[in-house]
């Protein structure tokens, strides 16, 4: 993060170039300028925006009819499509990144989707929110009900996200499936990456978000 | 440059359609014997006229001309008064000053397909070998041929690249021919409630409709102008057929439900008791007083035959590989004709090629006519999708 942005309280950072979310600029900051990427799951386009304000190819993929028309309203190549059933149709080595931004726990087949991803882009971007923070936890231990948050605020009975996972799980997932993790961060509560280094657990603990970077493991 | 032509003369009758078959009140291309047009059956067609509209200027540059290909039975008339029917422009919504395609922002040419019965060389113009009407000595023709004529077009109004090409339906079939053909000379393309392909359920419609017309004895095998007639009720039961497959029965239902014309009660009979019967009636009728019965059988033959894939070994990506041309593919949910799932379809190959595409659906119960109607959402993102390729294009934006 440069000088002159600047962090208020609510997660939205203020650059030169506008508004943005600080979990979208630490994503943004993983990709390499001038690269091709693909935006799985990229609701109204906020991150393709940023990107392409960093002279970066950027495409989309969005469920929602609603969502893609806003996208294509902005200007932007998005396409209506479903992680789960269209990704299979992207050919090996499209693009350079493939970002699945909050949207994982979203999906009917995670881990399909992340070999999709991981097939498609040589690298990929992946954010969830992580179930295993201590508010999270504290929810369901204290009171006793399904967990919701300020960023995760819809009731067990009418959310599209189905796949809940920890942090811990997301890690204990790439090591299975053989992907290598490059860069991972825990975002607090505002999107502001955790800049400590610290155990797995602490992150799983106070980390509201993770963020990773991943490539193919072994031989690539 | 070819400055704005409005062409206002509401007077409607069948010396004025047959006036405009050789004497368009457009303007017109011809090519003759030395620059033949090569059509896909084997035949060179020579000598042919193209009859087109435009609307703005071309820019210094030459980098803000637009072609609107229009659909099966519209023509060059996209947005000014028709000199047959009187009526305005068949896509005024889309084309205009404020519009998504502003006449003071693009230089926009619209030409009459070959084959067509509106001063494009067609089965209803004087074949020059025997001074008599082509009628079905006319060669068949088909969609790339068309594509193939318009370029001639483009090649003569002297403008290399085409900032956008822009269609519905057999239209928007056209674009992706041009693309698929031409991917160097279009810089964005924006297809609109088609397909890839013509499908066996549009082929069986078609052939519904051609049959209508065959089966009209003043059809005489095409031959009809010898005799001084026009197979009217053959073309418009084929119209009135086509007719029902560009609504929804949704649309259909808001607008008519079982309502009756004119009357309380039932008559017993086989008059237009419905108001369903009278409106299809009307369209029907209203077609054959502008279109030509042979031009009709060739039109939908070319949708018919058009399958970009089949051309490219079967593989629809392969069509095309490597474009740099933006795409923007727009359907509509209630669309049964064109529906959504080919135009996924198209959205698919175009990612497999890496190429720039945007696609979205339009929720309207108006079926696959949407195109032509006025729904906003449908002009916002035309709009837009323009205007950033416009941007990327480096076009000045007059108006913001």
């Amino acid at each position: 993060m440069s000088a002159q942005e600047v962090l208020p309280f609510n997660g939205i950072v203020t650059t030169q170039s506008g508004n943005y979310r600080a979990d979208h600029l630490l994503v943004a900051e993983m990709v390499k300028p001038g690269s091709k990427v693909l935006d799985v799951g990229c609701g109204e386009g906020d991150l393709l925006q940023l990107l392409e304000t960093r002279g970066i190819d950027g495409r989309g993929i969005e469920l929602s009819r609603e969502g893609v028309n806003r996208c294509v309203a902005k200007g932007l190549a998005v396409v209506q499509g479903d992680a789960d059933t269209d990704l299979v149709n992207y050919p090996d080595d499209a693009f350079d990144y493939v970002i699945l931004s909050q949207t994982l726990q979203a999906t009917r087949q995670p881990k399909v989707v992340l070999e999709n991803l991981l097939r498609i882009g040589r690298r990929a971007i992946v954010s969830f929110p992580n179930f295993g923070f201590w508010r999270m936890r504290l929810q369901l231990l204290i009171g006793g009900h399904m967990p919701r948050t300020e960023n995760l605020p819809a009731s067990w009975y009418d959310t599209a996200n189905i796949h809940f996972c920890t942090i811990k799980d997301f890690v204990e997932l790439c090591d299975e499936i053989h992907v290598k993790m490059e860069r991972a961060e825990a975002l607090d509560l505002y999107g502001r990456p955790l800049r400590l280094r610290l155990p797995w657990w602490v992150w799983n603990l106070f980390g509201e978000q993770g963020v990773f970077l991943l490539s193919r493991g072994g031989g690539k | 440059m070819v400055g704005v032509k409005s062409v206002p003369s509401p007077a409607i009758s069948a010396d004025d359609r047959s006036h405009e078959v050789d004497h368009p009140s457009s303007q017109l291309a011809l090519f003759g014997t030395e620059q033949p047009l090569r059509l896909d059956c084997g035949v060179d067609l020579s000598p042919f006229q193209i009859a087109y509209q435009t609307y703005g200027e071309l820019n210094a540059d030459r980098s803000n001309a637009v072609l609107i290909c229009h659909a099966l039975t519209g023509d060059q008339h996209v947005a000014n008064v028709h000199p047959v029917t009187g009526k305005p422009g068949w896509w005024e919504t889309l084309v205009g000053p404020g519009r998504p395609l502003d006449p003071a922002r693009y230089f926009i040419i619209c030409s009459n397909v070959i084959g067509g019965c509106m001063g494009s060389t067609g089965p209803a113009s004087i074949n020059p070998a025997t001074g008599k009407v082509w009628g079905l000595d006319f060669p068949v023709i088909t969609i790339p041929d068309m594509v193939r004529a318009q370029a001639m077009l483009i090649d003569r109004l002297g403008i290399d690249t085409l900032f956008a090409v822009v269609g519905g339906s057999m239209g928007g079939m056209q674009v992706l021919q041009w693309t698929a053909a031409y991917p160097a000379r279009v810089y964005s393309a924006l297809a609109i409630a088609c397909a890839t392909r013509h499908s066996a359920q549009n082929i069986a419609f078609h052939e519904l409709g051609r049959q209508a017309v065959m089966a009209d004895p003043d059809w005489h095998n095409g031959g009809y102008a010898d005799h001084g007639i026009h197979p009217h009720r053959g073309l418009a039961v084929a119209r009135m057929a086509a007719h029902i497959t560009y609504l929804s029965d949704a649309a259909l239902h808001r607008k008519f439900g079982r309502r009756m014309q004119d009357r309380e009660l039932p008559t017993f009979s086989f008059d237009a008791d419905f108001q369903v019967e009278s409106y299809l009636r009307y369209q029907g009728s209203s077609f054959v007083e502008r279109f030509d019965a042979n031009s009709y059988l060739y039109l939908t033959r070319a949708m018919d035959y058009f399958d970009i894939a089949a051309d490219h070994g079967g593989v629809l990506a392969k069509a095309f590989a490597g474009i740099q041309t933006r795409f923007c593919v727009v359907s509509f949910t209630s669309d049964w004709l064109f529906p959504t799932s080919e135009s996924r379809a198209l959205v698919h190959a175009l990612n497999a090629s890496s190429a720039r595409v945007s696609f979205a659906e339009i929720e309207t119960d108006r079926g696959h006519d949407a195109f032509l109607l006025d729904v906003p959402e449908f002009f916002d993102i035309s709009r837009a999708f323009l205007q950033s390729a416009g941007k990327a294009r480096g076009l000045t934006d007059k108006d913001g």
